[in-house]
């Protein structure tokens, strides 16, 4: 039982890292930066969630406001700080966002104060035992969020035109240019989708721990990165059983290594161990 | 006084730290962000050593040693990953770091090793050791530099298959680049270590690492004056001004996203940029 307990509560936390590193990867396999201000935005979609859930009571609004406000900052970010470097060395990008990354992490301390904020009420607390499995409602509602985000966007990638101009931009974006795409709008869709994304992961995280805090996105943001490069940069679907691997790896591992290691660092272990054997990740493609 | 010699001394420890991450980041061209994982190794080495009754010298040297020989790993492992991947591995290294150095009982875990005995120079006499060092790895950048070796650095950094092409063994120099710019971190880290005489896990964090790399970077990638300039600047500044203490991250956080977004090649490649416009202008303005 333990055994099980333990696999799922990998699966849950792995859920919330693919959500998180889903965008990463959007980013990545469009633009090859690796844009690690996206935590920044997941934390703010937990700031979002809470603080429009604490002052309006309603969980679908809060839900929509976290998930499309983010979204559209992650355009405008992407506008004002990504455009013009798009053509430096992969170095330059990399930094700015982490420069970005850690002021907004400032920022919200100095906003909203470094001990955080919590629900008035908290929502979706209950116990809600389904199928021998005693999980709380929040978690069962992380679970199928999780599932319909990531399914609805395997159908918008591979059935609608949308995802069919998305994917060929990405495959080769000098040809899609020439088939009259508009890759500007290719990369604006990009961003708000994956930004979105992080907006609704980092609500859900706010409400299973009851806590939005202005350091919550530092280890996921590292993380995701160990994620996206272990599922081969810019590959979806690597990302995706990367960050369930990892989930569920960590929870086996800090009850089996957690005198050695703590948490934090067995990704890093996993990442650095993967990348010597295969330099370019577990998965390949798009 | 006592302040102003202990907050130069801390200056000098940064100038060493930026410099040696400016040997692999700046000169090699090979973007590490874990470097204060080096400065760490150093630093717990050396007071381990000298807390175990080592004379201080030969503390830092073990320092800089075991330093250097785990920087050849991390080197081992540029020459299998590239750009993004790389910048993510040293990222993992510090990561590993912190996580093994928490666990370890005989290493003080989360409480990290007080009362580093005093090295017995005096603070002036520590001071003067330090900015010694400083000219001392200052000259040998210079020197690198203008070597052969440094013409190797400047093809790797810009175009490593070409160099590859041109018949230079680029491994070996990057392991080069690697085992010296470590090694030095490693002297950073015991200097430091002997400095505060108080270290702890959360002093090698992923942020120091940024903090370094924010030094380089602004400083201008390579350039050894604008890094010296930039770590005096960063180093100082939070500490003189309390209100700027408070908002340290936020900063440098802004410093470098704006660096970064509107002149990449930092305060250096500012600076070249408005003495080349400046000539231009005097020029135009003879021909008038």
């Amino acid at each position: 039982m333990l055994f099980l307990e333990l696999f799922i509560q990998g699966l849950l936390q792995g859920s919330i890292y693919a959500l998180v590193a889903v965008g990463l990867t959007l980013v990545y396999g469009l633009l090859r930066i690796l844009h690690i201000a996206h935590a920044g935005l997941y934390t703010l979609g937990g700031y979002f969630g809470v603080l429009v859930y604490n002052s309006s009571g309603s969980l679908m609004l809060s839900g929509i406001v976290a998930t499309f406000g983010v979204g559209i900052l992650g355009v405008i970010i992407y506008r004002l700080c990504y455009e013009a470097i798009l053509d430096q060395p992969p170095y330059v990008p990399l930094i700015a966002s982490i420069g970005l990354f850690i002021a907004m992490e400032e920022l919200y301390r100095i906003l909203f104060g470094s001990y955080g904020v919590s629900f008035t009420n908290p929502p979706l607390q209950q116990m809600l035992p389904l199928g021998g499995l005693y999980l709380r409602e929040g978690e069962w509602v992380t679970i199928l969020v999780s599932i319909i985000l990531i399914g609805g966007l395997a159908w918008l990638s591979s059935r609608t035109r949308l995802g069919l101009a998305w994917r060929a931009t990405v495959t080769d974006p000098q040809m899609a240019e020439s088939f009259g795409i508009d890759p500007i709008r290719v990369r604006y869709f990009n961003f708000f989708i994956g930004s979105a994304l992080a907006g609704t992961a980092g609500m859900i995280v706010g409400i299973l721990n009851n806590l939005v805090e202005p350091t919550m996105g530092s280890v996921p943001s590292y993380k995701a990165l160990a994620i996206i490069v272990l599922g081969g940069l810019g590959s979806v679907r690597g990302t995706l059983v990367a960050a369930l691997a990892l989930g569920v790896v960590e929870s086996f591992g800090t009850i089996y290594l957690g005198n050695v290691l703590n948490r934090d660092a067995i990704a890093f272990v996993f990442l650095i161990l993967v990348l010597m054997v295969r330099p370019q990740g577990m998965f390949r493609g798009v | 006084m006592g302040y102003e010699i202990s907050l130069l001394t801390f200056m000098g420890i940064s100038i060493i730290g930026s410099l040696s991450l400016n040997l692999i980041t700046g000169f090699c061209g090979q973007v590490s962000l874990g470097h204060v994982a080096f400065v760490g190794i150093g630093a717990y080495t050396a007071s381990v050593l000298t807390k175990a009754d080592t004379p201080f010298f030969v503390a830092l040297l073990a320092g800089m040693l075991l330093a250097g020989t785990f920087g050849v790993m991390v080197g081992l492992a540029s020459l299998r990953v590239r750009h993004d991947f790389l910048a993510i591995t040293t990222m993992g290294v510090n990561f590993v770091f912190l996580g093994v150095v928490r666990e370890q009982e005989w290493l003080g875990g989360e409480l990290g090793i007080s009362s580093i005995p005093d090295p017995g120079l005096g603070k002036l006499g520590f001071l003067a050791l330090v900015l010694g060092f400083v000219v001392l790895v200052a000259l040998l950048s210079l020197q690198i530099r203008r070597s052969w070796m440094g013409y190797v650095f400047d093809a790797v950094s810009g175009d490593e298959d070409t160099a590859r092409m041109l018949g230079l063994d680029v491994s070996h120099y990057k392991l080069i680049a690697f085992a010296l710019g470590t090694a030095l971190a490693g002297l950073s880290g015991g200097l430091y270590a002997h400095h505060v005489r108080f270290i702890f896990p959360d002093s090698f964090a992923f942020v120091e690492s940024i903090t370094l790399l924010a030094m380089v970077v602004i400083g201008g990638n390579g350039s050894i004056l604008g890094v010296i300039l930039a770590s005096a600047l960063l180093s100082v500044l939070p500490q003189w001004f309390q209100f700027i203490g408070d908002y340290k991250l936020l900063l440098y956080g802004s410093l470098l996203f704006v660096v970064m977004r509107f002149s990449p090649g930092g305060l250096a490649g500012l600076a070249q940029n408005l003495f080349h416009k400046s000539k231009k202008y005097f020029a135009l303005k003879e021909n008038q």
